[in-house]
């Protein structure tokens, strides 16, 4: 086993710890957010696509290259423009008499913004 | 290792940093879109290193240069589209999409260094090669998985569970064989071996996802979530950048605890699900009994009457909300109660919907604010202080069988709805919901069933009430 191959495994195992630790703390109302921003950060598999293209030379790598271009830069574009969608739907709405503490800055383009969204 | 290239490691440290932070900044609705934006922001940074890089080393050719472009612009453009004009019923379709195209992309950067290796002079190490096929292996699976997962939940493949004679000795043949020749591929480079890989591994994410049913499918998109994270970490080792590690380590971590979740809410083990079995139980075998039971039927406007003299009302939303369209209508019923002084909140049930926290988006793009939407455990205690509960388009959640032994849903987390001191449930008809047996909420005393579409029903509840109250 090479050190390289020792080291990436263990900045593998402790980033899953992190994982487990940051993810578990977010609620319940953001799970689909939050599997979008996963989606999105499994994006960073662009960076593999593109050092294929940048050190290919043979038909077939430039068809891989392409393809995986394509996928991983729908993938990036899409997670982010999608999470950032929903994410900006969530809010406190102050006029709610009994529920939350009002909160005056963000009340009024409530329901302007729903046209936006859609 | 150069200058040049420790920095670049270094800098996608820096990326990765960003998506943990983002990833933690979503432990509360109000930082979450900050969040995001750390996240896009370390992924700009590591794009942008790739770009110095390539740039730097020089060996790019222009047909490279343009392959990438253009392939960026293509799929960039559709991801865009998709992500703007996707409706919010219709999420976890994208999100099984993403997970399908990033699955793929991870298994091709593997299958191009495969093929890179084998074709030089002096073998491949075992090492790279073994991350090399697991990549291969868990991209393919989770490619062909996911479209299949988007197919079922998109209705363009029935959401039944399909099943075939011999189904799991097919299964088994096609393991062996794909094991059979990842083991060749470690031993001797070939490229035909890998390709057998590659359908092999194909065939057989069609064949997991196929048998499961759609009401599984919140568990489902969940694992293959992880399933690509695992590839992309994969991946990282495979070209040995710390950022993908990193980052597919993350994804793999966020899709493994959501897994758990959505199997534990449905009281059902992993291996259950992906085994199937449970799922085959919503055909028509089980709408024989309960047709006629013992339940009273309620007007909108003696529905509407208890709603607007209640103090306290909880709405319990399920699927059939989301299928009816009907999120706007409870979101305007919610707030003509509201605005009377009766205080309403919603009970989200985990698995209320088609993907882990999906009720809530469609809450929220429903105006609904985030405060109301209580989780199940918050909420459970609420209901025996409340005065009437009502229930749209849920079913098996709110089960009281599921308290006793013996039955399909047995040990189910449900809401407790029957302990509120009155009970609306808003429904098409007295079939079944996913375990196929009858709902005892249904024949409680306590309950009223208003028979009518969710968002008919609560556009006639909220005349009725603004009648009442106007």
């Amino acid at each position: 086993m090479s050190t390289a191959l020792l080291t990436d495994l263990v900045i593998f195992v402790l980033s899953l710890w992190v994982g487990f630790e940051v993810i578990s703390k977010v609620p319940a109302t953001l799970h689909t957010p939050l599997m979008s921003a996963a989606n999105s950060i499994h994006g960073i598999v662009l960076v593999g696509a593109m050092l294929i293209a940048a050190t290919t030379n043979s038909w077939i790598g430039y068809v891989i290259a392409f393809l995986a271009a394509v996928f991983a830069s729908a993938n990036v574009v899409g997670g982010y423009v999608v999470t950032g969608r929903m994410l900006k739907m969530f809010r406190k709405r102050p006029t709610a008499p009994a529920a939350a503490p009002a909160q005056p800055a963000s009340a009024q383009p409530a329901v302007a913004r729903d046209g936006q969204s859609s | 290792m150069s200058g040049f290239s420790f920095a670049s490691q270094l800098i996608y440290v820096l990326a990765a940093s960003c998506f943990v932070l983002g990833l933690h900044l979503m432990n509360n609705p109000a930082s979450a879109r900050r969040g995001n934006q750390f996240s896009t922001a370390g992924m700009v940074i590591a794009i942008a290193t790739t770009l110095a890089l390539i740039a730097h080393a020089g060996v790019i050719t222009a047909t490279g240069w343009t392959v990438m472009l253009v392939g960026a612009l293509i799929g960039g453009g559709v991801g865009l589209y998709a992500a703007r004009t996707v409706q919010m019923t219709a999420m976890p379709q994208l999100v099984s999409m993403f997970n399908a195209v990033g699955g793929g992309a991870a298994a091709l950067v593997a299958i191009h260094d495969y093929i890179r290796v084998a074709s030089a002079v002096v073998g491949p190490a075992e090492s790279t090669t073994i991350t090399t096929l697991l990549d291969v292996i868990i991209g393919s699976v989770t490619f062909s998985g996911s479209i299949i997962a988007a197919g079922k939940l998109q209705g363009v493949i029935t959401s039944a569970p399909v099943t075939f004679p011999g189904a799991r000795v097919v299964n088994l043949v096609l393991a062996a064989f794909g094991l059979a020749a990842s083991g060749y591929v470690l031993a001797t480079p070939s490229l035909a071996g890998l390709w057998i890989v590659v359908v092999a591994s194909l065939v057989f994410g069609v064949l997991m996802v196929m048998p499961i049913g759609g009401a599984d499918m919140p568990v489902v998109i969940s694992l293959l979530n992880a399933f690509t994270g695992t590839a992309v970490a994969m991946a990282g080792f495979v070209i040995g950048n710390w950022a993908l590690i990193i980052a597919g380590a993350l994804v793999g971590a966020s899709g493994g605890i959501l897994t758990k979740l959505m199997a534990d809410a449905m009281n059902r083990s992993i291996g259950n699900i992906i085994v199937g079995g449970f799922g085959t139980g919503d055909t028509a075998a089980a709408v024989v009994a309960g047709a006629g039971a013992d339940v009273r039927a309620i007007t909108a406007d003696d529905a509407g009457i208890q709603l607007a003299y209640a103090g306290k009302v909880i709405i319990v939303p399920g699927y059939g909300l989301a299928a009816a369209q009907a999120q706007h209508e409870v979101a305007e019923l919610a707030d003509v109660l509201e605005s009377h002084g009766v205080d309403v909140s919603y009970a989200i049930h985990p698995v209320a919907g088609r993907m882990p926290g999906h009720m809530n988006v469609l809450l929220a793009e429903a105006n609904v604010p985030y405060p109301q939407l209580k989780e199940m455990d918050d909420v459970n205690p609420e209901f025996a202080r409340t005065d009437v509960a009502l229930v749209i388009g849920a079913n098996d959640v709110t089960n009281p069988a599921a308290r006793r032994p013996g039955t399909a849903i047995s040990g189910m987390p449900i809401l407790d709805v029957d302990q509120a001191k009155s009970i609306i449930v808003i429904k098409r008809s007295m079939g079944h919901g996913y375990a196929g047996i009858d709902n005892e909420l249904y024949s409680n005393p306590k309950t009223s069933m208003y028979f009518a579409d969710a968002k008919t029903a609560l556009s006639e509840l909220t005349s009725a009430v603004k009648t009442l109250v106007g």
